[in-house]
């Protein structure tokens, strides 16, 4: 009987051994533990011995029984994962073929650059705000100390509608605006990006085009302070590396006014086609509020001072971007457009 | 105004500057150029003295010359008519570089030349100052002037010059005088006095007359017994490098004496005038022949100059032919004025631009008047050989008074964001030629030049300061101001966003368009606003409709052989409601025409395409289930009446949306506008969790027969009224018309989700409630179920 167990148990583990997929596998147990199994039909004979001998062949004929289950179930794993190895290898693709498209959008150039430049500035406390495209002559020029028949005027000649009314020739319209809302006339801190309008159309200059315009009101703003956000504001723009140049000038609404200019991103500085040899690009008109803008928009010059800037963004895009011809920025070629569709 | 340093070194003793580093030094003060260089470039050229001339033996024009160059004498062949023995003339030698080219040795027909005798036309003078002598032949050199010796230095011609791009306010820059305290200020050096220094003898006998209060100062001198001739080479040599064109020496002096002191001067003829000047407002259709033939009609807002009978000048802008100085002019009168100076812009932006018109525009120093007029005197004594009779005819109401202004230390310093002293206040109005004194070390009192006439408050001082001291020495600071949020408009940006999001390129198009297209796609109920001085037709009305732009960029996309194109744009339009009575509304549009990808599949545009970007757009901004596309209200023209709707948010249309009219375009282009005011107008409640229901729903189908021209929106509107509270959502999953349907009629199917959040729904509710939606779908639109 011993023998006989062993004898089984070798067969058993022997078959299991030589499975070769579940299926033979599962035979192999039938075939030895199943209800008329071998093992199984050992166990039924065991009522034939004596009674004392029965303890003995039982757990000999159990352990053999563990032991074959046990080598079923590592067999069992061993060919499950065989199977699934080959099943995967089998379902290989060719993951070079091209991907299933998704529609990609785009945002304008010049938006972007908006966009941009709101959140710098929304980061240091500012409010984007905006203001009508067509404007009175009031908010455009009169309440920003330009009378009329004042020459500066004729620096940009303007879309006049009717006597009274224009499409802005300035995002500057809106300081008169936002000084003029704010009732308890305290401080100001707000850019504001939009269309302007101008009365010239050329290879470099668009009848339509975008500022923003910047205006802080506190007590003691200074040039000092103008000169530090300026250049906060341009190396976020072009690179930490720019550096910024002051020239005094002259705007009606500022006093002192300064231009700026900043250095060539294209050479750095050395000269060449782009900043005309001279190292630097004029970018920007600024300077300090003029005392009687102040006062036509109800603020006190000897309590409140504040500065102001503009610049155009459409050059500042242009630059950004590398584009060449203004008009692209107005053409919509969708083939153009298309190339704005990654972050920056 | 183009700055002569040989002309400013008659007033500043600045030496031999490089004229580059003049011209950056003045930017840094606020003088922004042009271009700057000498007056002529060319490689070095010498005095020679042609000594012998001989016809060349093969040529009937050209000649043999031997030139003394200084340290020898050369062979140089030349063709100028007017060459001869004994000529001072300026050569160029072998390897010499002149505008035109390299002058190199050569030989002419079997002569050796080397070098070239030079006219002034080879030199690179501007043409427009040229004399026909000075392009026939070679330019003649004065006897003195010493052999072997630098041509162009002996002529001043190495005169280093620089074009100013001045700023409006300092038109006190128009002139050598006011460039010389500003570069004075600078270098830290006094500018030299002008001389004005002449005899006077004999009566003046005249008188001026002033009409108008555009003019507020008006001086008049006579000068007699001139002689016209050619102006020295000093004086031609400034004007030109100045850009004026020499004339002779009296005409050549009021130009000189203008851009000396800056204040413009006319002279007349004397023997032409009847005694008197006299200043008046010109005529309605008035006629005046200026000095450059054209007759000018002239009216009421034009100041002339009239003899007492006639106009003979247009004040300020140009004289009149009549009285002009001609070569047999005897005797002077000069007129040094001052007029209202918008009022002379207006008349030269009219009729001419010109030096004179450029400086009375800009405002002028009564000072300069009277100076100008005395150193006019001056120059035709010594250049014309004038004399200037006694006396001056003047009207004078002009005022005259150095302002004196009050200003302290601590603003400066405020205003600057500097910790100057008070010294170094001082020393820039020191260096700058303004008085300025202190009583006591904090409030200083500047007396500013009648020159200055930009300067008239404490701010224009504190510039001053600001940029004589260095704008480059004043450190950028961040401001010491309470922290605070910024804001911004977010839900543009947030619709910016999601239209990306759904594939579509965002384009940036003009307001103005042509007349035509400013109605386009709209219903036309209001009028279009129009541009007084439009630049072109294309340009000359403001929009009304964003898809008008849209459809234009559509256009020249198609132009371009591009297929599939999915715009969109957010900016203003605007309408005329009455006399100065305007509007402005911010507005989304989108166009979508050919294939657009929709999740994984590319499909071909239609209206419900389109209507997907706008249900998207109008989700995700809140208004889920509160919108509705209604064919029932007016559709532009422009757009197809069977494939177009108003979309209306809670009652209120705000927005089109539909086909492009095939009347129009053949091809499919969908179109839709949204009125942003309008829409976020109405206001969406904050986002909020919803408890997710812990029973089941249940999921039942209808097909249902109706007339073909009930819209899927009334029906889903019936069963929502039907199914109440129950109802979580109706889907359309079946349209069929055709085979085994009756003629005027549909089918449509809809999955029906029934559930409620408290319990789950038994067989008998789900029922009951299927029943009154079929019962409410039948009383409402006769719907039949079909099984």
């Amino acid at each position: 009987m011993d023998e006989q167990v062993s004898k089984i148990k070798e067969q058993a583990l022997k078959e299991i051994e030589e499975a070769k997929d579940v299926k033979s596998l599962d035979e192999t147990r039938v075939k030895f533990l199943g209800k008329k199994g071998e093992l199984t039909a050992l166990l039924k004979m065991m009522g034939g011995l004596a009674p004392e001998e029965r303890p003995k062949m039982g757990s000999l004929v159990n352990s053999a029984k563990n032991e074959i289950e046990e080598n079923i179930k590592n067999k069992e794993d061993i060919l499950k994962k065989e199977e699934l190895n080959q099943k995967l290898e089998s379902e290989k693709i060719d993951v070079t073929l091209p991907a299933t498209k998704q529609k990609r959008g785009s945002k304008h150039p010049l938006n972007r650059v908006i966009e941009e430049i709101e959140d710098l500035f929304v980061s240091m406390g500012y409010d984007v705000v905006s203001g009508p495209e067509l404007e009175t002559d009031e908010y455009c020029f009169e309440r920003l100390n330009l009378p009329k028949g004042h020459p500066a005027r004729d620096m940009q000649d303007s879309f006049y509608i009717s006597p009274e009314y224009l499409l802005r020739t300035q995002t500057s319209a809106v300081q008169a605006r936002a000084m003029m809302a704010n009732e308890e006339k305290g401080p100001i801190r707000i850019i504001v990006p939009g269309k302007t309008y101008r009365r010239e159309d050329d290879a470099t200059h668009s009848h339509q085009f975008n500022q923003v315009e910047g205006l802080v009101i506190d007590q003691k703003i200074s040039f000092a302070d103008l000169k530090g956000t300026l250049e906060i504001f341009m190396k976020h723009m072009l690179g930490e590396n720019t550096r910024l140049r002051f020239r005094p000038s002259y705007f009606p609404f500022t006093e002192p006014s300064y231009e700026v200019d900043v250095s060539c991103f294209k050479c750095g500085g050395k000269g060449c086609n782009l900043c005309k040899q001279t190292g630097w690009i004029e970018l920007l008109g600024s300077g300090i509020v003029h005392p009687n803008v102040l006062k036509i928009n109800g603020y006190d010059p000897e309590v409140y001072s504040g500065f102001a800037f503009g610049t155009g963004l459409d050059r500042l895009a242009m630059f950004k971007y590398g584009i060449t011809d203004i008009r692209l920025l107005y053409a919509n070629d969708v083939r153009f457009l298309n190339q704005f569709d990654r972050k920056d | 105004m183009i700055l002569s340093t040989n002309f400013l070194k008659d007033y500043l003793d600045i030496g031999d500057i490089d004229v580059h580093e003049l011209a950056e030094k003045m930017t840094a003060i606020g003088n922004e150029y042009d271009s700057c260089g000498k007056f002529i470039n060319t490689g070095k050229l010498i005095v020679g003295e042609v000594v012998s001339c001989e016809m060349h033996p093969d040529s009937d024009h050209l000649h043999v010359c031997k030139v003394n160059v200084g340290d020898r004498i050369l062979q140089i062949v030349c063709g100028a008519p007017n060459v001869r023995e004994g000529l001072k003339v300026i050569v160029a030698l072998d390897g010499t570089m002149l505008p035109g080219g390299e002058i190199k040795r050569s030989v002419i027909r079997g002569e050796e030349s080397n070098g070239m005798l030079c006219s002034i036309a080879e030199l690179g003078i501007d043409s427009k100052f040229l004399k026909e002598e000075d392009k026939a032949g070679i330019h003649e050199l004065p006897q003195d002037a010493k052999v072997g010796e630098d041509a162009i230095k002996y002529m001043g011609w190495d005169d280093g010059v620089i074009d100013f791009d001045l700023t409006a306010n300092r038109g006190d820059l128009l002139s050598i005088l006011g460039m010389a305290y500003e570069v004075g200020a600078i270098y830290d050096k006094k500018v030299k006095p002008i001389d004005l220094s002449h005899k006077e003898e004999g009566e003046l006998k005249f008188d001026v007359k002033v009409k108008t209060e555009n003019c507020s100062l008006f001086l008049a001198k006579r000068v007699n017994n001139i002689t016209i001739k050619e102006s020295t080479p000093e004086i031609k040599e400034r004007l030109m490098a100045s850009g004026i064109r020499p004339i002779n020496n009296v005409v050549d002096i009021s130009n000189y004496v203008m851009l000396e002191t800056g204040q413009p001067l006319h002279f007349y003829d004397a023997d032409k005038l009847n005694g008197v000047l006299e200043v008046r407002m010109a005529e309605n259709n008035e006629k005046l022949t200026t000095l450059d033939g054209i007759e000018r009609t002239l009216s009421n807002e034009d100041i002339v100059i009239s003899d007492g009978s006639k106009a003979i000048g247009l004040a300020g802008v140009m004289g009149g032919l009549d009285t002009e100085i001609t070569e047999n002019t005897k005797n002077v009168i000069i007129e040094s004025a001052i007029f209202n100076n918008v009022k002379i812009r207006r008349t030269s932006n009219k009729i001419l631009r010109s030096e004179a018109s450029n400086r009375f525009e800009k405002g002028l120093d009564p000072n300069r008047t009277y100076m100008a007029i005395e150193r006019a005197c001056h120059m035709l004594e010594k250049y014309a050989d004038g004399t200037v009779c006694k006396g001056t005819a003047k009207y004078d109401n002009a005022d005259k008074e150095e302002k004196i202004i009050f200003i302290n230390v601590t603003k400066i310093n405020d205003i600057l964001g500097t910790s100057l002293n008070f010294d170094e206040i001082l020393d820039v109005f020191e260096k700058l030629g303004f008085k300025a004194e202190t009583l006591d070390g904090e409030m200083i009192n500047v007396t500013v030049p009648t020159r200055r006439t930009d300067i008239s408050i404490e701010e224009d001082l504190i510039e001053e300061v600001g940029r004589i001291y260095g704008v480059d020495n004043v450190e950028g600071t961040v401001m010491k101001l309470p922290v605070k949020k910024g804001s911004y408009d977010k839900t543009t940006r947030e619709i910016r966003n999601k239209m990306v999001s759904l594939g579509l390129n965002e384009t940036l198009s003009y307001a103005l368009v042509s007349e035509k297209d400013s109605q386009m796609f709209t219903n036309k109920e209001n009028d279009y606003i129009k541009i007084l001085s439009p630049l072109t037709e294309e340009r000359v009305a403001l929009r009304q409709s964003l898809i008008t732009s849209l459809y234009r960029i559509y256009e020249y996309n198609k132009s371009h052989d591009i297929q599939d194109i999915s715009l969109y744009e957010i900016a203003k339009t605007f309408y005329k409601l009455g006399e100065e009575d305007y509007k402005e509304e911010n507005k989304l549009a989108c166009l979508m025409t050919g294939n657009y990808y929709l999740g994984l599949h590319e499909q071909k545009v239609d209206f419900y395409v389109i209507k997907g970007v706008a249900e998207e757009i109008l989700d995700y901004l809140g208004y889920s289930g509160r919108y509705s596309f209604m064919q029932e209200g007016k559709i532009p023209d422009e757009m197809h009446p069977g494939k177009s709707a108003l979309i209306s948010v809670n009652g209120t249309t705000v927005g089109i949306i539909g086909r492009v009219s095939p009347a129009i375009c053949n091809e499919e282009v969908y179109v839709m506008e949204i009125n942003l005011d309008k829409l976020l107008e109405k206001q969406v409640g904050k986002m909020k969790y919803k408890e997710i229901s812990k029973f089941p729903t249940v999921k039942k189908d209808i097909a249902i027969l109706v007339d073909k021209d009930i819209s899927a929106q009334e029906l889903q509107k019936a069963i929502k009224n039907a199914g109440g509270k129950l109802l979580q959502e109706s889907k359309v999953f079946d349209l069929y018309t055709g085979k085994g349907i009756p003629e005027g009629k549909k089918s449509i199917a809809f999955s029906i989700e029934l559930g409620d959040s408290t319990k789950t729904l038994t067989d008998e509710i789900i029922n009951e409630t299927m029943n009154k939606i079929t019962e409410n779908l039948n009383t409402k639109f006769k719907a039949e179920l079909r099984s």
